[in-house]
């Protein structure tokens, strides 16, 4: 072994390498793999279909999320077809010993939200999930991957999958955030800057100041969407925050060998010198509160500025321009701000913590909803919900004409009853506003950050969150 | 798909479809209400169900030119988005049997080795020119030979990019992972001891 200094994402993926494949892939150990009822069902028929086991049973936990509703979850569901995929991961996870976080469990919530909370997801492990957002787990410098069906049954079979190394590219983001703006706006920020399709071949480590100082639930919302920048993963080098995070979790390590593993977590972190393909610097205090106008997250701007036109971008972007700007129907030049909503989001695996609720709750405090708009609330998980409870946001939120629902992935892809109709626009905290990404086919999505959704469902349109008079 | 049989990948040839476009993401491709199935079988009849409904019969998809085309023929950053392999398995169950594009977005990518569907890249110049010909004429034979990396049509033949990974998982048939996985045997076992956190199922 060499003693070259070596990047987090190098040491975890070295301890995971259990060989190197004839295709010069890397056969790599997944040390925690997560499942949920949309991806995993077709998996586990194929590994029925070849006649092999579930390799690792105790490293493999299931959630229930994406089809769950947000309004009545008696069984059976009133949808037939998502009350057969709940049957059948209930079934799957009895039929091979592996542990369900369904509703009964009191620990159900979004994969990506019920990972970390239930400290399932650790430093150095390497995580992965039939699901875009795995990345998440990487806030507490693990190494996570969204992964299709067919690498989940690889998992199943092997909890081990084919995969070719990535470079790491270091994003520094310095200096100090702004009042009102948040993570959200930092990796709207980011992908702004470096594009939807910049980070295809990387891990991206996030770092500088701005990380430094963030909580473990904002490093988790600016790890999530390391995809929409195109990177299959990101993550953030473990601290004293994460070990703070970690202490006392049901699946954290026991309090007498606590200390131990936070010594070897903090080790994980990369060395100094390291090696890194590419590294950006991004001043943090320049990020505005951010909202997205068009149709990939790319598409966004600080809330003070207008829409663009054709003729302001680089000429490789003319065409998305005008396509995004024809599908919703809005017009180059105009402000962002003030643009009419019908629809109010809060939640997701982006933006339903604990965290993201407090933030809402300051805006929600300060008006109502305005008429016509309607506004939802949905919490990530069950311990989001509970706490929430625990702390009177809901009060808060249904006085100020917010429904508060069960928690689920909801209307972030409306794979549940929680849709946008018709052309509605949809202020939302999740992390994609591709066409018809929120149920309906003609629909609109602006992404935002939690607060800034909480702020347009009073105003009735896109406005500036530091506008808003919140006691703080 | 059976493990038991090497299927190998070394040219895939017929009649190409072009969709342009850049950021096609997986949404677009196989929109999220249609996933509320535990198999595959449905999908293909979905595939870019609303952007196609939205162009009233003159999608590609939709277009009598194309019809039984089993080449895709696409822009940039084509998949990007969510992780969903019903968005190649989509595609895969209407018929088409590889990608040429202007670069891939790495889910999908995985996912389409992984389902033995090659995706191919071309450089902004050649690919234009394929999807230019392929337009006017979309009669000719597309041929993506894997072996020499290159893209073959009336246009002439063109440098194609993969990754040599992937192309030699095609070439030798072990792109159906979880045989060749399997072969690991008890390594696996072993670098999992060797992790702090991780302990053999008993």
């Amino acid at each position: 072994m060499s003693n070259a200094p070596k990047s987090l994402f190098q040491k975890v993926w070295d301890a995971h390498t259990v060989r190197e494949l004839p295709s010069g892939q890397t056969q790599l150990f997944i040390g925690t793999h997560l499942i949920h009822e949309v991806t995993s069902p077709q998996a586990f028929a194929m590994i029925r279909e070849l006649g092999v086991p579930v390799r690792f049973p105790n490293r493999t936990f299931a959630t229930v999320d994406h089809i769950i509703p947000t309004d009545d979850q008696s069984r059976p569901f009133s949808d037939e077809l998502a009350e057969a995929m709940m049957t059948e991961i209930e079934r799957n996870c009895r039929d091979h010993g592996i542990q369900f976080f369904g509703p009964e469990s009191g620990a159900q919530g979004i994969v990506h939200v019920i990972g970390p909370e239930l400290g399932l997801t650790q430093p150095g492990m390497t995580i992965a999930c039939g699901d875009s957002h795995t990345a998440t787990h990487g806030a507490f410098g693990a190494i996570a991957f969204g992964i299709g069906t067919s690498q989940v049954r690889d998992l199943l079979a092997t909890q081990t999958m084919a995969m070719a190394p990535l470079k790491v590219r270091r994003i520094e983001v310095t200096g100090e955030l702004k009042p009102g703006v948040f993570a959200k706006d930092v990796i709207l920020a980011i992908i702004r800057e470096l594009g939807v399709n910049g980070g295809v071949g990387y891990a991206y480590e996030y770092a500088g100041e701005v990380f430094d100082r963030m909580t473990m639930e904002e490093r988790m919302t600016v790890c999530n969407m390391a995809i929409e920048g195109g990177a299959r993963c990101g993550y953030v080098n473990p601290d004293q925050t994460t070990i703070e995070y970690l202490r006392g979790r049901r699946f954290s390590p026991s309090e007498d060998e606590f200390e131990a593993k936070a010594a070897e977590w903090l080790a994980l972190a990369s060395d100094e010198g390291c090696h890194y393909d590419d590294v950006v610097t991004i001043d943090g205090s320049k990020i505005e509160p951010s909202v997205t106008w068009g149709i990939h997250p790319g598409h966004n701007l600080g809330v003070s500025e207008a829409i663009p036109g054709p003729s302001e971008v680089p000429d490789d972007d003319r065409a998305g321009v005008e396509e995004a700007l024809e599908y919703m129907d809005f017009s180059a030049g105009a402000n962002i701000s003030g643009i009419p909503i019908d629809v109010a989001f809060i939640g997701s695996c982006t933006n339903g913590r604990i965290s993201d609720l407090r933030e809402a709750a300051k805006v929600a405090r300060t008006g109502k909803v305005k008429d016509g708009v309607r506004a939802l609330v949905v919490p990530g998980s069950v311990a989001v919900q509970k706490q929430a409870e625990e702390e009177g946001l809901p009060a808060i939120f249904t006085a100020a004409g917010f429904q508060w629902r069960e928690p689920g992935c909801s209307m972030c892809l409306a794979m549940n009853p929680d849709k946008l109709q018709g052309r509605e626009v949809c202020a939302s905290s999740s992390n994609r506003n591709f066409k018809g990404r929120q149920g309906s086919p003609s629909g609109r999505t602006l992404l935002m950050s939690p607060a800034m959704v909480a702020a347009a469902a009073i105003a009735g349109e896109v406005v500036d969150v530091r506008k808003v008079a919140t006691e703080d | 798909m059976s493990n038991d049989t090497l299927i190998k990948i070394e040219k895939i040839d017929g009649r190409g479809c072009v969709v342009r476009g850049d950021d096609v993401d997986t949404d677009r491709i196989i929109p999220a209400r249609f996933m509320k199935e535990v198999t595959f079988d449905t999908m293909g009849e979905h595939a870019f169900e609303d952007a196609r409904k939205d162009a009233k019969g003159e999608h590609p998809l939709d277009q009598e030119r194309f019809k039984g085309s089993s080449i895709l023929v696409v822009g940039q950053n084509f998949g990007c988005g969510s992780s969903r392999e019903h968005a190649p398995q989509a595609l895969m169950r209407f018929g088409f049997q590889a990608f040429i594009g202007g670069s891939f977005a790495e889910i999908f990518f995985g996912n389409c080795t992984a389902l033995g569907l090659p995706c191919v890249t071309l450089s902004p110049e050649d690919l234009s020119a394929v999807m230019d010909a392929v337009e006017l004429d979309p009669e000719q034979n597309v041929e993506i030979d894997v072996q020499s990396s290159k893209v073959r049509c009336r246009a002439g033949e063109f440098e194609a990019g993969i990754p040599a990974g992937t192309r030699k998982m095609l070439l030798e048939g072990s792109w159906d992972a979880t045989r060749v996985l399997l072969e690991a045997g008890d390594q696996i076992e072993q670098t999992a001891a060797a992790l702090p956190y991780v302990q053999l199922p008993a």
